[in-house]
């Protein structure tokens, strides 16, 4: 990354449209994730915050606007260039995704492996260097199948840094989480963007644990964003979605009962039909 | 009624437009599947360690299956050729219907049920655990990682395990006829020997099987890639990956001994 | 993960019994020793009638397979059978050698067989044998014997 190039983000949606199978998951979304910075994508689950990810990542492509990454136009890259990308991406799937197959360190190492031709003690040092990052050198020799949900997160992370990425994607990171993996996982998001000199972006659903380690939110609803700021900005905010949110209320703009007909036509339509 | 003809036809242009893009589908999958075999080649033990998981694996249960298929043959051949007073011909039938038809593709059904099944299993799951996804983030792609090295290590397992399975069905059919009830084992060897032809019985078998593993093993890795990724999802696909590979293999087979044995 | 040398040696032991049971089905199933690929050369015989004689069916001189029937045609001019046989190289036949279609046993599968005559000169590669004998078909055999048999006791009769 040239240093002159600071003040430009390091990922940048411009109006980008989203539609799978003619349904529209994302309209005009306008997104710029700083270098350096902690960002979060909240909403409520089905909001197209996962497929705000994978727009970044290129595995799908915008119906129309333009998703840039380091300055690059994501959509205009062949795969090539797109496997180049992502070798300097790092991204952290909802439940890991660890390789079931291979053991942690296989898991830490497989990027190592795949992308350099590096020998086996430096493949060793390193994998040791990332699983005493997230605390866990203990667990090298088990199968994924073996940890806990906490531990495979943690690795997963680890698996994650190993090429030591400028750009860290992270799919609900708390989802299913018990509190002190939470606010570990929490911890290392944030140490880890600090000490790569990464960026981060979170798509996550917690409020409570992503406001204490991010700088910026979005938030998405129904495809399109609703509001945005810093963490003050949005604990102060008295948008009513963001307030529902924030605060956990059942009702609200997010309306509790799907749409559907009133109550008594449907009660009474079925007694008819029987 | 007009309606409920247009539906019907509907219904009908609807699931062949749905078979077939899923057969082009399949076929550009297969084209890419070969494209990225590099890494299959370059790094050959991903491809071993597959073999070790299709082809070793399913060793018992072709042992043993040919074991008892030859020895059910010798019965059975025994029982029908002394009727005509030509029970030195045992070997031959044994040998033959082993080589050429119940070797490739007996082996292939079982090899569909036991090692097909556990390739579409294992990439179905890798998908909905996001393990494909996660490989593609990684900048790995997944088909020249998981999906080849499966493909050729079935393509490399199945001719493999044909031959054992006509050969032990052989040596069953052997210790039955010979040990068991007393066909002269002079003629019982020198008999299939001369009517067993290397080129046109033995390659004809190996290249059947080769066939039939080609067919199994992109079967296999394609329903395991287009699973939908959820638990159903990939029971129903492996339960797919058996049926349609049982009957492709049935088809290839009618097709390919048309072609091979016609003359003769 | 199963240790890289264990499943190494696995996979060895496993593609070395699966190339060894094919070498079996070649040799000792097969007749690949016996046929062994050489060089061989095309004759050709004529008869009035095959029986039931097949492709590959085994060309036979003193009970020793010399060679295999190749091809088997019908010749519309003359209207009879034309077998060639691709004979091993390693063989020579004097140019009056008798072709017959025998059968080996009662009900066993039919060959063609040579009986060698005396002339000095060879046989050589796409020639026609003169002299053959057709395959003796059993139906005719039996009414020939049945004929015989009416006319002799006929004769008694009278």
């Amino acid at each position: 990354m040239s240093v002159e190039s600071q003040p430009e983000p390091l990922v940048e949606l411009t109006n980008v449209n989203f539609a799978y199978d003619r349904r529209p998951i994302l309209t005009g979304i306008n997104m710029k994730i700083p270098r350096g910075k902690v960002v979060a994508i909240m909403g409520i689950s089905g909001g197209g915050k996962t497929t705000t990810l994978r727009l970044i990542g290129g595995q799908l492509k915008a119906s129309s606007g333009q998703v840039t990454v380091g300055g690059q136009d994501v959509a205009g890259l062949d795969s090539g260039g797109l496997y180049r990308l992502r070798r300097r991406m790092g991204m952290l799937f909802q439940f890991g995704a660890l390789f079931t197959d291979m053991s942690v360190y296989e898991n830490v190492a497989f990027q190592m492996r795949e992308h350099t031709d590096l020998p086996d003690d430096m493949i060793h040092d390193l994998v040791m260097m990332k699983l005493e990052a997230v605390g866990l050198r203990g667990v090298a020799h088990l199968m994924p199948s073996e940890l806990s949900g906490g531990m495979a997160r943690r690795v997963a992370l680890a698996r994650a840094i190993a090429l030591d990425p400028m750009l860290m994607m992270y799919d609900e990171p708390f989802a299913g989480l018990d509190p002190i993996s939470l606010s570990i996982i929490g911890d290392l998001i944030r140490s880890l963007n600090d000490a790569l000199g990464a960026s981060s972006i979170i798509v996550t659903h917690d409020v409570q644990e992503s406001m204490k380690i991010v700088d910026y939110i979005y938030f998405v609803s129904e495809g399109k964003i609703v509001a945005e700021g810093t963490v003050d900005d949005i604990r102060n905010s008295d948008a009513p979605y963001v307030h529902q949110f924030v605060w956990g209320e059942a009702d609200g703009p997010v309306a509790f009962h799907y749409p559907s007909r009133t109550y008594g036509e449907e009660i009474h339509t079925v007694a008819g039909h029987a | 009624m007009p309606e409920r003809i247009a539906d019907a036809l509907r219904w009908l242009g609807k699931r062949v437009n749905d078979r077939l893009w899923r057969l082009g589908f399949a076929s550009r999958f297969f084209v890419m599947t070969l494209l990225y075999s590099g890494t299959a080649m370059r790094r050959f033990f991903l491809t071993v360690r597959e073999i070790y998981f299709t082809g070793v694996l399913s060793l018992i249960i072709i042992l043993v299956s040919g074991l008892f298929v030859g020895m059910v043959l010798g019965l059975q051949g025994y029982d029908t050729l002394q009727r005509y007073g030509s029970s030195e011909a045992l070997g031959v039938l044994v040998a033959l219907s082993l080589v050429r038809e119940l070797g490739p593709v007996v082996a292939a059904l079982l090899f569909a049920s036991r090692a097909g099944s556990a390739i579409t299993a294992e990439i179905g799951l890798m998908k909905a655990t996001e393990q494909l996804s996660a490989m593609e983030m990684m900048a790995v792609n997944p088909i020249a990682r998981v999906v080849a090295p499966r493909f050729w290590a079935g393509v490399i397992s199945m001719p493999m395990l044909a031959a054992l399975f006509s050969a032990m069905g052989v040596f069953g059919g052997y210790l039955v006829g010979v040990q068991l009830i007393g066909v002269d084992e002079g003629s019982f060897w020198s008999q299939m020997q001369a009517s067993v032809d290397f080129r046109e019985d033995v390659m004809n078998g190996v290249i059947k099987s080769f066939v039939f593993g080609v067919i199994v093993s992109w079967i296999a890795v394609f329903e395991g890639y287009d699973a939908e990724p959820t638990a159903e999802g990939v029971s129903g696909a492996t339960t797919r990956t058996v049926v349609t590979s049982s009957l492709a293999i049935l088809a290839a087979d009618f097709i390919l001994t048309a072609l091979m044995f016609r003359g003769a | 993960m199963m240790n890289r040398l264990t499943l190494d040696l696995w996979v060895g032991f496993f593609v070395a019994i699966g190339l060894a049971s094919l070498l079996f089905l070649a040799l000792k199933v097969g007749n690949l020793s016996a046929s062994n690929g050489g060089e061989t050369y095309r004759l050709e015989a004529k008869f009035d009638n095959i029986g039931g004689l097949k492709i590959r069916a085994p060309v036979k001189s003193a009970g020793v397979v010399v060679g295999r029937v190749s091809e088997i045609r019908f010749d519309s001019d003359n209207y009879v059978a034309v077998v060639a046989m691709q004979v091993d190289g390693r063989y020579k036949f004097p140019r009056d050698t008798f072709a017959t279609i025998l059968t080996s046993g009662l009900l066993g599968e039919q060959y063609v067989g040579f009986e060698v005559g005396g002339d000095p000169e060879m046989l050589k590669g796409g020639d026609v044998i003169k002299k053959t004998q057709s395959a003796v078909v059993i139906e005719k055999l039996i009414s020939q014997f049945l004929f015989n048999k009416a006319a002799e006791t006929g004769e008694q009769q009278q």
